[in-house]
């Protein structure tokens, strides 16, 4: 197990250290960088005092040396005007386009996209399991059908049109502004209990209109799997033996079409932080989406380097998480070859 | 007459299909005796296992019980109509795996591989017995330790997939019996496992039937069986019964030509040479008549011939650790196919037949020795050929898979199935592809009209007749046939035998054909080569290795085919001791120490025997 785990550290490591260059690299290809080209137009504008401090910051990130060093004094191996000072000694950069560090950009914003994505995550397994189960045990019944249509339907509709839809009724009916994840009066305050409830209150319509799509397309999946198993030899060896229909379906059938929603969790975790981009942005979310967008179209290098570096990161971890997790529930993985 | 234990009277069951309702069960009437074992026997779709299922109410949903009564007397408690009862009312779930139990075909799939046997075992007891879960774990060691788990301790915990199949059977039948129920319905218990473990398992039922005094409907295609182990028989046909009686009356004295035709259906030791076996439908084939082998020059001497073959495979030994097991599965094998010749290689499930079968046709590579084959030009060695010589090779030699469903697109259709060698092999036009498939399909004895249809739509032996005429489409002139008959039933199995031997004889073709069944080796091979861990143990000429089988794991083979001969019974008590595959439990001369290969001796013409290198030496 401890080799098992030294093995995959070792290669996540690898892997990590690849995408970090490809990202930081890809970022780079546009020609010119974010400071160039603002002091261009500082230039064309005279204001020379702006001018100044452009260049001092090219000087202090060192955005005039070739861009493997750059890539080097990123990720901290190399040390830049400040000395070692990269991801690796938990320094994330400087935001130039919000003139402020990286950490204090996202602050909120990264862990209001997770409780966003996590309340939606956990939405669509509440809301999708048991309709699953519900139109795979009475296939073909008109319940199953209902529940596939309302699903296609579910699948079909644009999540950023139902967001703008829900936006104007529930201003109409309501009154309700449903923009922003807390009433506009509390932004910029500290977290109080008022603050909290408004951000419970907004947090229902994102969490639906994100969260519907995905629960159509995990009813269908969550059907198909259950299905599956339901003909399988051993269901029929849990009813012979007396066991209530309810209680074998769970233990048996239900338990083994989870497998590959397990697998799934390496995708779902940066899902959580770049998923929803669009909704974010009508919605007017303080998530990660939105800051990640305008970061790529500006060239504002470190802040969209290390948005793309976290994805990265909960990436792989992810895929640990769904390994051990299928290892620990799954014996034929975890036993697989010995005999 | 004391009252029977189970008494089913006109029963019916109809399915609900796309094509309209379908009546498999119609108007069934037999009983089963208290503590008496009863054989319900029939072909595929003849409705054995809808009537089992109906006796537990555990009927798919487009069945359903649609008139008749199954009357239940249940020795400790009242009488109860199980037709009448709600699939999911409270008495069923208390009937149901509490006082009437099923073990079924496949204990892979039968068990689930995420959950422990302990786990699955108890669960029985606790659904049905007040206990607590320590004494439940305590009963489920118990039986276990009854069922013949070497360490009942550790069985808990492990996993189905961790067994062997006979294990898993083992393990299947003390959940099924540790509720100690009044009936217990073996569905086909034994078809999927190898000759030595079916008749240790039926020793097993049979023990604990004795022990327990409960009934058992056992359900099966293998007239062998039935003469070993049941009291009365009931034999089904298309969802009737045709006939009932004594296990003596069924077998001295069968009256229904059904039964009759089912019983010269099945391969018997006793056959003379050139008996023929009678399936109960033959293929009847024009083309196949008046077919013959296509011109080319014969090789003089064996067309195949396989030297001194090994293969190894590393494991590792789990997931977590990085250990590395070798297993030697295939250890310095020689087979030889003479022209037009069958070559029977016998053993049980794991003894490496597959893998040589693999290895001949460069599915796989070996570790050392030589596949040699002889087009006629002198033989060459498979794993060097290249080019235009190795496609020649892959025209010659073509395989027959073991299982019919799963050996064939399913969506291609009969046509595109058979013209596909030939379009990957770019022969003929397609005018010439078309009649070649009409050809074909004449020689398996298919309509012509099935051209069109896909396989979902035949039945198993004729999918395996599907399966054949695939492989002949290329005129190859040896057929590797991998247990092509294990999944069919007793009657199907006669006509694909029999369909395998006129092909033989019309189109000149050389088999190595696989099995772990010895009756259907015997019927249809020339030469046997008895198979155990990777090494051939014996190989000798059919007559001779019948009548004079030396080596002890031929011996144990030969002992637990169960012949349909009531007055030849197996002997269960030689059989109990699991010692004949494990080579260094061999008796002298033939122990082979661990890591040894040993050698083989000839001691009549044609017939070797492997000895250890001791007794070798000593001998000469």
């Amino acid at each position: 197990m401890i080799r098992f785990l030294l093995r995959r550290f070792a290669t996540m490591a690898v892997t990590l250290v690849i995408i970090s260059a490809l990202v930081f690299f890809i970022i780079k290809l546009p020609p010119g960088d974010f400071l160039t080209n603002q002091i261009a137009e500082l230039r064309a504008q005279g204001e020379s005092a702006s001018i100044a401090k452009a260049e001092f910051l090219i000087k202090q990130y060192g955005l005039d040396r070739p861009a493997w060093e750059q890539y080097l004094v990123w990720i901290g191996v190399m040390p830049g005007p400040n000395g070692f000072s990269g991801l690796l000694q938990g320094d994330w950069g400087w935001s130039f386009e919000y003139d402020k560090p990286v950490t204090e950009v996202l602050g909120d914003a990264l862990w209001l996209t997770l409780l966003v994505n996590l309340a939606v995550v956990i939405f669509i397994h509440l809301v999708s399991i048991p309709i699953a189960i519900y139109s795979a045990t009475r296939q073909y019944s008109l319940g199953d059908y209902i529940a596939t249509f309302i699903g296609y339907i579910g699948l079909a509709t644009p999540s950023f049109l139902l967001a703008l839809i829900l936006l104007y009724y529930a201003n109409r009916w309501f009154d309700v502004s449903i923009g922003g994840l807390y009433d506009a009066k509390f932004a910029g305050q500290p977290w109080t209990w008022e603050k909290v409830r408004s951000l419970l209150s907004h947090l229902v319509v994102p969490t639906l209109v994100i969260g519907l799509g995905g629960t159509a397309a995990m009813i269908r999946r969550m059907r198909a799997n259950l299905l599956d198993e339901l003909g399988k030899q051993y269901y029929v060896t849990a009813k012979a033996k007396g066991l209530a229909p309810r209680t074998a379906l769970l233990k048996y059938p239900f338990r083994m079409s989870l497998n590959p929603f397990i697998a799934d969790i390496g995708n779902l975790l940066p899902h959580l932080i770049s998923g929803s981009v669009l909704v974010s942005l009508v919605l007017s979310l303080p998530t990660v989406g939105p800051i990640l967008l305008s970061a790529l179209k500006s060239q504002d290098q470190f802040l969209a380097g290390f948005i793309l570096m976290f994805v990265a990161v909960l990436t792989v971890v992810g895929m640990l998480i769904s390994d051990l997790l299928l290892a620990w529930l799954d014996p034929r993985i975890r036993l697989g070859g010995r005999r | 007459m004391e009252t029977p234990l189970l008494s089913i009277r006109q029963l019916t069951v109809d399915f609900k299909a796309e094509t309209g309702d379908f009546r498999a069960v119609n108007g069934l009437s037999f009983d089963i005796p208290k503590g008496k074992t009863v054989a319900l026997v029939g072909e595929s779709g003849s409705g054995k296992s809808v009537t089992a299922h109906a006796i537990l109410q555990i009927l798919s949903k487009k069945a359903h019980i649609s008139g008749g009564s199954i009357v239940f007397n249940d020795p400790q408690n009242a009488s109860y109509d199980i037709a009448a009862l709600g699939a999911e009312s409270d008495a069923m779930h208390a009937l149901r795996g509490g006082r009437i139990a099923m073990i079924f075909q496949e204990p892979m799939t039968s068990l689930s591989p995420l959950h422990t046997i302990g786990d699955q075992i108890s669960e029985a007891l606790l659904i049905h017995a007040r206990v607590s879960r320590g004494e439940a774990r305590k009963r489920t060691m118990d039986k276990l330790a009854r069922v013949g788990f070497p360490d009942p301790k550790r069985a808990l915990t492990t996993y189905p997939f961790e067994l062997s199949g006979g294990l898993r059977q083992r393990a299947m039948i003390a959940m099924a019996l540790i509720t100690r129920p009044a009936l217990l319905i073996a569905d086909e218990p034994t078809t999927a496992l190898d000759v030595t473990t079916q008749a240790q398992i039926l020793d097993l039922i049979k023990e604990l039937q004795a022990e327990t005094g409960m009934s058992v409907l056992l359900i099966t295609h293998d007239l062998g069986v039935v003469a070993n182990i049941a009291d009365e028989v009931v034999v089904m046909y298309r969802g009737r019964v045709t006939e009932t009686g004594s296990r003596e009356d069924i077998f001295r004295n069968a009256q229904h030509p059904y039964l009759q035709a089912l019983m010269r259906a099945v391969p018997r030791f006793a056959m003379a040479p050139d008996e023929r076996l009678t399936p109960i439908r033959e293929i009847k084939s024009a083309t196949l008549a008046s077919a013959h082998a296509p011109e080319r020059i014969e090789p003089k001497g064996p067309i195949l011939k396989v030297e001194n073959l090994t293969k190894s495979y590393t494991l590792r030994a789990g997931w977590f650790s990085g250990k590395m097991l070798k297993i030697r599965a295939v250890s310095d094998v020689n087979l030889s196919l003479p022209v037009g010749k069958t070559l029977g290689l016998v053993g049980e499930s794991g003894c490496g037949k597959t893998t040589v079968s693999k290895m001949i046709m460069r599915a796989m590579h070996q570790d050392s020795g030589r596949v040699l084959f002889d087009n006629g030009l002198g033989p060459r060695d498979v794993f060097e050929l290249q080019g235009d010589a190795l496609t020649e090779y892959r025209r010659s030699v073509q395989f027959i898979f073991q299982d019919p469903f799963s050996s064939l697109n399913p969506r291609m259709t009969v046509y595109e199935i058979l013209t596909e060698p030939l379009r990957i092999h770019e022969i003929g036009t397609p005018d010439e592809r078309y009649a070649r498939a009409k050809q074909l399909l004449d020689m398996v004895g298919l309509d012509k009209r099935s051209l069109r249809r896909y396989p979902h739509s035949f039945s198993g032996g004729q999918r395996q007749r599907l399966g054949i005429a695939r492989a002949l489409a290329l005129e190859p002139r040896v057929l590797l046939c991998d247990e092509p008959v294990s999944a069919l039933d007793v009657s199907v199995q006669a006509q694909v035998l029999n369909l395998l031997k006129d092909l033989q004889s019309a189109l000149g073709l050389s088999y190595l054909f696989v099995s772990h069944n010895l009756a259907v080796v015997d019927y249809i091979a020339d030469t046997i080569a008895v198979m155990c861990r990777g090494y051939i143990v014996e190989e000798a000429p059919k007559i001779s290795l019948f009548r004079n089988p030396v080596h002890p794991y031929t011996q144990a083979l030969l002992a637990a085919v169960p012949d349909p001969d009531i007055d030849r019974p197996l002997d269960f008590a030689k059989l109990r001791a699991d010692r004949f595959s494990a080579p260094s439990q061999w008796p002298e001369p033939f122990r082979l120490l661990h890591g040894e290969a040993g050698v083989m001796k000839e001691i009549e013409p044609g017939h070797k025997v492997r000895l250890s290198y001791r007794a070798a030496q000593e001998a000469a």
